[in-house]
């Protein structure tokens, strides 16, 4: 059996062990940055723009992308690049915002920005037919497999409840600063794909969720590491038969952008979009629940933009 | 002389080019290899082209008369120049050549008992419609089988570690790869084979190409046709034994100056070696062939008879499953029809028409194909399978059908390949999570490419999924996510492939106004 795994893992456990020694700063892991009291708003809602320009106007409004990536720092996004789906069927993060997310961590002044997720559909054609990797390479970041084991450490979740234990993508570990940029969409396990929903993808034994209480697990990896920054691509949306799709005819545009520091507050407020209330939503309420945040948007301050 | 020692450098490079052009596809995991080159540089393959060839009745697959118009012409150079086993061969015995620093071979009597009981058997499995033969034993399959089941994993072993060095350097322009499957039991054939050939070889030369290789005993029967031939000249040649002992199909006799055409592989080295121009390589009138001398050697015979035991023992090696306890209430999948690749029509044709390969398995991205047991039944081990297990067929794939060298899996346009239903999913409710443990669960409909397999509405909020065969393609995506054990839904296979339902469009309503206000 162990030379079963051995070979079927291509090698995978001298990779772990090898890059477990080289990257060891764990304590890095219990750092959780907890959103910035210092910024104007607490969450941005753009409408009726280009992906591009509805992340300039939204980021501008939190004092740039300074106020998050800091000269020489390390930056990891994360987009949503589950199914092997081209942009218009809005499967994936649209590869304009992601281009642009990059472009302004770059002006920032970051050292090097990565790009990642563990897809769904086989992960190279997901990289591709999204546009992610093209759009990501054209604007200098990284783009990073998420598909073997080897990236995957395995870190505790302390305040989790139904997910204890998680392996969890290296850069997501070692990285200064996490962007967390999700596309809204319906979602058949989940009712809605957004932010939190997002997290999946930086795990390796997701399949765990499924068999434990899928809500709550989502919920418990949200006290992990939040992301600094959560950015909901609502340009289109998934109406239907999601998180894949079937058609184009699944899809409505919506040309909504959403902005936060705060993964729950950013999900209720997509939830909103989407047509749904926040407090049906199970994984919200348990977020909220766990403190990771609020969806109670009536306490936060909004700015609203309409291009 | 300087003519034949030209030729016999043409074949030396042609052999490479193809051996190494062979392996490289059955290597490559980019997936950049257009189909078109795929099927270039396997035209001439002999065996996989006789069965397109009938498969597909076209064009597109006589390189199998190529080969015996060229095998009529000049003897069975297919053996020396186009067959990856006969390469693979011949750069063993060059090594060990090298090693021991002598190449010496000897005269060896034919072992016409065996060589023609492999091909009848052969002929009469055919008959009987097993390609159980060509599986084990038809040279190209069997390389392909030595590559991607030895070759292969080593190869992505050395990838990972050069990607784990690079990445240490924070460069990430290779990427891992995983085997995802592994069957034992075609590793270990593929192991036992590749120990038997480079054995032979090294003790008796080509001798697997003239004992067990149905395809060289075959062409064997056509050279006896051929036009050209090897002869000794019996007015020069001296018997000095170069010829014989650089003769590695041992079917040289030089102190009797007779040479068995029929073993010949058309490596030409006995025409470069011979000092007094006694062997010649000529149009020669079809001719009374000689017989020789048929005493056996019980020591090969016992040898090959073991060998021939041992493969059959590994055969009948059982696979072992981990099996689990099940939790009460749970239900064990009882698949009655395995689940064969798309382009494959049905499983009885798909059958009857696959040598096993392995050229699917080691291309296909997703790794879903991979070396079936006994799933096809006995006479169709090896021959690719969707493992549900390993992966699920990529929706918008269609690799397999491109590059099938005998027309087993046929390509399908795309349109088509979305719609082939290739098995249907079965859902089975006591063992799903929504069920049990009543949490949400749905990864099943999740991954589900035309959302045949959808949510409905159980308790609450809780939703559980419900199948709609008529849009289900059996791509098994949902079989693979589902985080159950034993799964909550697998596919049926479909004996014979049928066509899908197109999935339902339906615009869907917003729920509010795309542009109007915020909801908050």
């Amino acid at each position: 059996m162990k030379r079963r795994d051995f070979v079927k893992n291509g090698f995978s456990a001298g990779l772990t062990a090898t890059s477990a020694m080289v990257f060891g700063n764990l304590e890095k892991l219990f750092a959780v940055p907890n959103g910035n009291p210092d910024l104007p708003y607490d969450l941005v809602a753009v409408m009726n723009g280009e992906p591009e320009m509805m992340f300039d106007n939204a980021i501008e409004s939190l004092g740039g992308m300074k106020a998050f990536v800091k000269q020489g720092q390390k930056v990891v996004v994360k987009p949503n690049i589950g199914w092997d789906v081209p942009p218009e069927r809005a499967g994936n993060t649209n590869p304009k915002l992601i281009k642009r997310i990059i472009e302004q961590c770059r002006n920032a002044g970051a050292s090097d920005i990565y790009v990642f997720d563990n897809t769904c559909d086989e992960w190279s054609k997901c990289y591709k037919t999204s546009g992610i990797e093209e759009a990501a390479k054209a604007a200098g970041a990284k783009v990073v497999p998420g598909h073997t084991e080897s990236y995957f450490r395995e870190v505790e979740i302390k305040k989790g409840i139904s997910l204890k234990k998680a392996r969890v993508h290296e850069l997501i570990i070692d990285s200064d600063v996490f962007i967390n940029v999700p596309v809204l969409k319906h979602h058949s396990s989940a009712e809605l794909s957004i932010a939190m929903k997002n997290l999946m993808g930086v795990v390796w034994d997701r399949m765990y969720w499924h068999r434990h209480n899928l809500h709550q697990c989502i919920a418990d990896f949200a006290t992990f590491r939040k992301p600094d920054l959560n950015v909901i691509d609502a340009f289109r949306v998934m109406m239907k038969n999601g998180p894949r799709g079937v058609s184009v005819s699944d899809v409505v545009e919506y040309k909504t952008l959403i902005l936060s520091p705060d993964i729950v507050a950013a999900d209720a407020a997509a939830a909103k979009i989407f047509g749904s209330e926040p407090s049906d939503i199970s994984y919200i309420v348990k977020a909220g629940e766990l403190g990771v945040g609020t969806y109670n948007l009536d306490s936060l301050k909004i700015n609203r933009i309409k291009l | 002389m300087k003519v034949f020692v030209l030729l016999k450098w043409l074949r030396v490079a042609i052999s490479l080019a193809f051996v190494l052009l062979i392996s490289f596809l059955f290597l490559d995991f980019s997936g950049s290899l257009s189909a078109a080159f795929t099927n270039a540089v396997l035209y001439l393959q002999f065996v996989p082209s006789i069965i397109k060839f009938i498969t597909l009745t076209g064009v597109s697959s006589i390189g199998f008369i190529l080969i015996l118009v060229l095998t009529l012409l000049f003897g069975r150079v297919y053996c020396s120049f186009f067959c990856p086993l006969g390469a693979l061969q011949d750069i063993v015995i060059f090594g060990s050549g090298r090693a021991r620093r002598k190449k010496t071979f000897k005269f060896i009597r034919s072992l016409n008992g065996l060589r023609y009981s492999f091909l009848a058997g052969t002929v009469i499995l055919l008959a009987a419609g097993s390609y159980l033969a060509l599986n084990l034993f038809d040279p190209y399959s069997l390389f392909g089988k030595i590559i991607s089941n030895l070759f292969r994993p080593a190869w992505y072993g050395v990838n990972n570690v050069i990607v784990a060095v690079l990445e240490q350097f924070d460069v990430y322009t290779l990427y891992p790869v995983s085997l995802k499957g592994f069957s034992w039991i075609s590793f270990g054939f593929s192991l036992f084979m590749l120990i038997l050939v480079i054995r032979l070889s090294v003790k008796k030369g080509r001798l697997y190409c003239n004992s067990v290789c149905p395809a060289g005993t075959f062409l064997g029967f056509v050279a006896r046709l051929s036009i050209f031939k090897i002869k000794l000249d019996e007015s020069s040649c001296t018997s000095c034994g170069r010829c014989s002992s650089a003769c590695k199909s041992g079917c040289i006799n030089s102190r009797n100056m007779e040479v068995d055409f029929s073993r010949c592989v058309g490596c030409f080295k006995c025409l470069t070696v011979c000092p007094d121009n006694g062997v010649h390589f000529k149009p020669s009138p079809l001719n009374r062939s000689r017989r020789f001398d048929r005493r056996t050697d019980n020591r090969r015979r016992e040898f090959l008879v073991k060998s021939a035991s041992t493969i059959t023992g590994l055969v009948a090696f059982i696979k072992i499953d981990g099996s689990q306890s099940l939790k009460p209430g749970m239900k064990e999948i009882v698949r009655e029809n395995p689940v064969a690749p798309p382009g494959s029509q049905n499983i009885r044709r798909f059958h009857k028409t696959c040598t096993a390969c392995h050229l699917c398995i080691s291309s296909c991205p997703t790794r879903v194909l991979q070396p079936s047991f006994t799933e096809y039944g006995w006479d169709g081990l090896f021959q690719p399978i969707m493992d549900y297990t390993s992966s699920f067929c990529n929706y918008e794939c269609r690799i397999c059908g491109g590059i099938c060298p005998t027309g087993a899996i046929l390509p399908l346009e795309s349109e088509h390949k979305k719609r082939t239903q290739l098995g249907k999913a079965k859902f089975i409710k006591e063992n799903c999570v929504v069920y049990t443990d009543e949490t949400a669960c749905g990864a099943c409909s999740e991954h589900c490419p035309t959302k045949a397999v959808d949510m409905v509405p159980y308790k609450g909020r809780l939703t559980i999924p419900e199948v709609d065969d008529k849009i289900c393609i059996g791509c098994g995506a949902c079989e693979h996510s589902c985080p159950t054990k034993p799964k909550s839904i697998y596919v049926e296979g479909n004996p014979v492939h049928m066509l899908a339902d197109k999935p339902k469009e339906k615009k869907p309503e917003p729920k509010q106004k795309p542009v109007g206000d915020f909801p908050f």
